[in-house]
């Protein structure tokens, strides 16, 4: 499973949310290849979910991946919870 | 690595918008050092082209750009807001935090990331950051562990 976190340059906030997302995963105890991109280069790669803000899903509509949104990036608890709605 | 440190902090800043506040906040990393004066026009641009992502938790935005937009040292600034200003983030909004984010392509840039990740992830931290009036009080809150001084 690979999941895609994304944001508008791929380089601050993109890789906070891949940390939490990582944490979050190994609390859930899921096994998953989670990485960061920018929001364009993301829709043309092969991902089964991306992990991003609402702002950012609206550019995204195009990729086949599953759309994961979260608000607050620093809350692990939403991120869970978003997770594991989605991950089944 | 340069994270918040006492010249890099402004407390009560008003400004008209979230361009101002972007500005304002990417100075401080200029006048450390940190980036080129070139970053900070990339960074709102970015916000131009991309819209307010970076807000990301309620009131507390990031603005930053690349690496290769000027950046030189991985480093964080800090500023609070006197009116908080709407970014148009639908769940964000309004702005009150804003820390600006010298981007570098070194490993010193996730440390900050850890750093400036784990005071945000914690809400009491975040209450206290409206209350504090002066540097060595603000410290006490970003103080992590590791890094006393």
């Amino acid at each position: 499973m690979k999941i895609l976190c994304v944001c508008g340059l791929g380089q601050g906030t993109s890789l906070i949310l891949r940390m939490n997302v990582e944490t979050v995963l190994r609390e859930l105890g899921v096994e998953a290849d989670v990485e960061n991109t920018d929001v364009s280069a993301a829709s043309s790669e092969n991902t089964d979910y991306i992990v991003t803000s609402n702002e950012l899903a609206e550019s995204l509509t195009s990729s086949s991946a599953k759309i994961i949104i979260v608000n607050n990036y620093f809350d692990n608890n939403e991120i869970k919870s978003a997770l594991s709605e989605h991950l089944s | 690595m340069k994270f918040i440190e006492e010249n890099m902090v402004l407390f009560d800043v008003q400004v008209e918008g979230p361009e101002e506040a972007i500005q304002k906040a990417g100075q401080l990393l200029v006048d450390s050092g940190c980036v080129d004066s070139a970053y900070v026009t990339a960074m709102i641009e970015s916000y131009q082209e991309n819209g307010p992502y970076f807000v990301l938790a309620p009131h507390i935005a990031l603005p930053h750009a690349r690496p290769e937009d000027g950046g030189k040292e991985a480093s964080v600034s800090f500023m609070r807001l006197t009116t908080p200003v709407k970014f148009g983030h639908k769940s964000n909004d309004p702005v009150e935090f804003v820390f600006a984010l010298g981007a570098s392509s070194s490993d010193e840039h996730i440390q900050v990331l850890q750093k400036l990740s784990s005071v945000l992830g914690n809400q009491d931290k975040i209450k206290q950051l409206k209350e504090v009036s002066n540097f060595e009080e603000l410290q006490k809150i970003l103080d992590v562990g590791g890094n006393k001084q």
